[in-house]
């Protein structure tokens, strides 16, 4: 990317005041990147921003605190990093907040779909409207705007939202490729049997690993989640669809009005379990009752984090 | 003794509907954008062309089973006395499980050494292990993950398996290994193999030659133990780690449990779930004291176990199959390879042992 030297010098400015830099480099595949920990001058030069950059590095910042933290942020990423700060997770001065003007990530699902297969990727050559991937038996170019993460096709919000430094020049509020809540809103015109059932057979197949926890931002309980408490025993660890599927309303509930959307959940579950959608619908009622977007401002209150005697959009009393 | 069969990929259904009147039979296929083993279905595809999201360890090895049914009563005489009645619940019946690949079907072998040991064996494994047949595919070409010829395999590797089968042109060459590889090559729907033998020894040997050269890890086991007290070695490797369980969890060779009673009023099963070394939970002692309290603790340990401390009590055995799963499906891209490719080569920073000496 066309900016990337110059994020390069920013972090080299930064380091020597900094444990770590959290950025992105290359991975096992040229599909695929990997968070990259900049810890010496000489860690730089791997660094990568590409749309391959998918993993939201704010995740990394409860586990460090009490270090110096440099970190690099797409403009998601940094919503994070604001909820994070609203609800005092992180220190804001142990911070140092690297932005770029993002142009979106890639959805590796839906590559693998369009691909058939991505085992046997040779190389990936990415420009500003294709991805053109080698593998072994055949050259494939894809449409970039395809082949984005959803939550690209609808961002509002590509420039970091708070940054200390910002290279490149920011791209502002973009057209969405795509209304906001139209998967979910089609999925909720359908019969409340169908919905279930829905759920039923996509979970049935989660392994409870759990990495849709792990890999979430603002999923801060750790190693003290309630999915693996054994004392109070809130789950069976039963091979059961129920305690599954009751894992994620959990989930969905404690991130309702904190979740920022960023999808990781998802993107990190590996039998590919649509988990997202029940966030979406959490946040998508906060906003109708609250007016209120995750992340979006450091000086606010998340809702469910406050208490107001009379709420406007509530009606409690009917008499 | 050796028999070799040839099957029509046309054919493939309906042997596997035939082998299924007598036998639970597990075949891959598509749910959601992922593959995994589920009971046949003739009515849905098989999904074999590339190796299965999950490998098939819930055939043998359950995401959670039943160990013992219990129930309380109260002493009529005496109500504060609690009896118990417990029943063992053993797993019963045949199973025959389609389309593993040759490491997800090796893993089995490493559980064999720890739960089919002659001190102690795991009653409700044997049962299962015993009772299952595996008809595992060849592999005719490697992923970019695929590692499974640094670990003593390959992608024609059949051991741990009872039917080793080759694509060939149009259908599949089958060969038995163990008697009870042998017992299912019995249906009218198998032709005579003997002249596609050849046709099938090409396409290993072509898989073979795909392979890139692996590195020497028979050193492996004593160097990832001369880290072990490195931390930051570990904090190193470990940085990008959630601490998830997906790793261990999709591992063909992952064996490790954790034993719950799920009780409802009365009544309750003992059951047995997965578990994983990549959890706090795992090491949790009842005191609330964590010996591995930090995820460079736990990775070091998935490690450490796999390439150190299992090879060191079994035989030089390395307990990873090489499918290279936890590598393509960890969120963060965390490359098991690596880590024990740098703790081979690792060598304390020179400034550190410099400012020793001074
Ligand atoms: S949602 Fe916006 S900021 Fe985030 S990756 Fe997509 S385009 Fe970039
Ligand atoms: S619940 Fe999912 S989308 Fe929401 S913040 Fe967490 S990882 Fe991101
Ligand atoms: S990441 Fe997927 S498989 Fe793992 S617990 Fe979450 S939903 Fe289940
Ligand atoms: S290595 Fe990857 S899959 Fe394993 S625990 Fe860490 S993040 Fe999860
Ligand atoms: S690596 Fe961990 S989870 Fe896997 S078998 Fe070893 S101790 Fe168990």
């Amino acid at each position: 990317m066309k900016f990337q030297e110059e994020l390069k010098d920013s972090i080299r400015k930064a380091l020597p005041d900094l444990d770590v830099v959290l950025g992105w480099c290359g991975s096992f595949d040229p599909l695929h990147a990997t968070p990259h920990f900049i810890r010496r001058e000489e860690d730089i030069d791997k660094l990568e921003i590409s749309p391959l950059s998918v993993h939201n590095l704010a995740t990394y910042l409860p586990g460090l605190r009490g270090k110096k933290v440099g970190i690099v942020v797409k403009g998601c990423d940094s919503r994070s990093v604001v909820e994070l700060l609203q609800e005092n997770l992180i220190n804001r001065e142990d911070i140092t907040i690297f932005g770029f003007p993002c142009t979106g990530v890639v959805d590796q699902a839906k590559i693998k779909k369009a691909l058939g297969h991505a085992g046997n990727v040779r190389t990936c050559d990415i420009s500003d409207s294709a991805i053109v991937i080698q593998t072994e038996d055949k050259a494939h170019s894809l449409t970039l705007t395809q082949m984005l993460a959803d939550k690209c096709r609808t961002c509002r919000y590509p420039d970091a939202i708070i940054s200390d430094y910002f290279v490149g020049d920011k791209i502002g509020e973009p057209a969405p490729l795509e209304t906001d809540y139209a998967a979910l809103e089609a999925f909720e015109s359908l019969s409340v049997p169908e919905r279930f059932g829905y759920w039923l057979k996509e979970l049935d197949r989660c392994i409870r690993c759990y990495a849709c926890r792990s890999a979430c931002p603002l999923c801060v309980c750790r190693d003290h989640c309630a999915a693996e408490s054994r004392d109070p025993h809130w789950l069976s660890q039963e091979n059961n669809v129920r305690d599954k599927v009751m894992f994620q309303v959990i989930h969905a509930y404690h991130m309702a009005g904190r979740c920022t959307e960023c999808g990781e959940c998802q993107r990190a579950c590996p039998v590919d379990i649509p988990v997202l959608m029940l966030k979406q619908k959490m946040n998508r009622e906060i906003r109708d009752i609250f007016q209120y977007e995750a992340g979006v401002d450091p000086e606010a209150t998340p809702p469910l984090l406050s208490f107001n005697m009379e709420e406007e959009n509530i009606t409690e009393k009917e008499w | 003794m050796e028999l070799v069969k040839y099957l029509k990929s046309a054919d493939l259904k309906s042997w596997l509907q035939e082998l299924a009147r007598e036998n639970r039979v597990f075949a891959p296929r598509n749910e959601g954008d992922s593959v995994i083993f589920a009971p046949f279905d003739p009515e849905q595809e098989i999904a074999i062309v590339h190796p299965a999201t999950l490998p098939p360890k819930k055939t043998v090895f359950p995401q959670s089973e039943k160990l013992v049914d219990f129930t309380y009563s109260k002493d009529p005489e005496n109500l504060s006395r609690i009896m118990i009645d417990g029943k063992e619940v053993l797993p019963e019946g045949t199973a025959v499980v389609f389309g593993g690949r040759p490491c997800d079907v090796r893993g089995f072998t490493m559980f064999d050494r720890v739960y089919l040991a002659e001190k102690s064996t795991d009653i409700y494994y044997q049962a299962r292990r015993e009772n299952t047949t595996f008809i595992t595919l060849a592999c005719e070409k490697p992923e970019t993950t695929c590692f499974c010829h640094w670990v003593d395999s390959g992608p024609t590797d059949a051991t741990g398996s009872d039917v080793l089968a080759t694509v060939v042109d149009g259908g599949y060459v089958l060969e038995a290994l163990s008697d009870k590889g042998s017992k299912l090559l019995t249906s009218t729907l198998l032709e005579n193999g003997e002249s596609r033998k050849d046709e099938a020894r090409k396409a290993h040997e072509k898989a073979a030659e795909l392979l890139q050269d692996a590195p020497d890890l028979s050193g492996a086991p004593k160097k990832v133990l001369q880290v072990f007290d490195t931390m930051e070695f570990w904090e190193e490797a470990a940085a990008k780690c959630l601490s998830c369980g997906a790793c261990a969890y999709l591992c063909p060779s992952c064996y490790c449990f954790n034993i719950t009673d799920e009780t409802i009023g009365m009544k309750g099963t003992r059951i047995r779930s997965w578990d994983n070394c990549m959890s706090a939970q795992f090491t949790m002692e009842a005191s609330g004291h964590n010996p591995r309290p930090t995820k460079a603790h736990r990775l070091r340990n998935r490690v450490g176990h796999k390439f150190s401390y299992y090879p060191d009590i079994h035989d030089g055995v390395i307990s990873c199959c090489g499918c290279g799963r936890c590598i393509k499906s960890c969120p963060v891209g965390t490359d098991i390879r690596e880590i024990v490719l740098q703790a081979i080569e690792y060598e304390p920073a020179v400034g550190e042992e410099q400012a020793d000496e001074q």
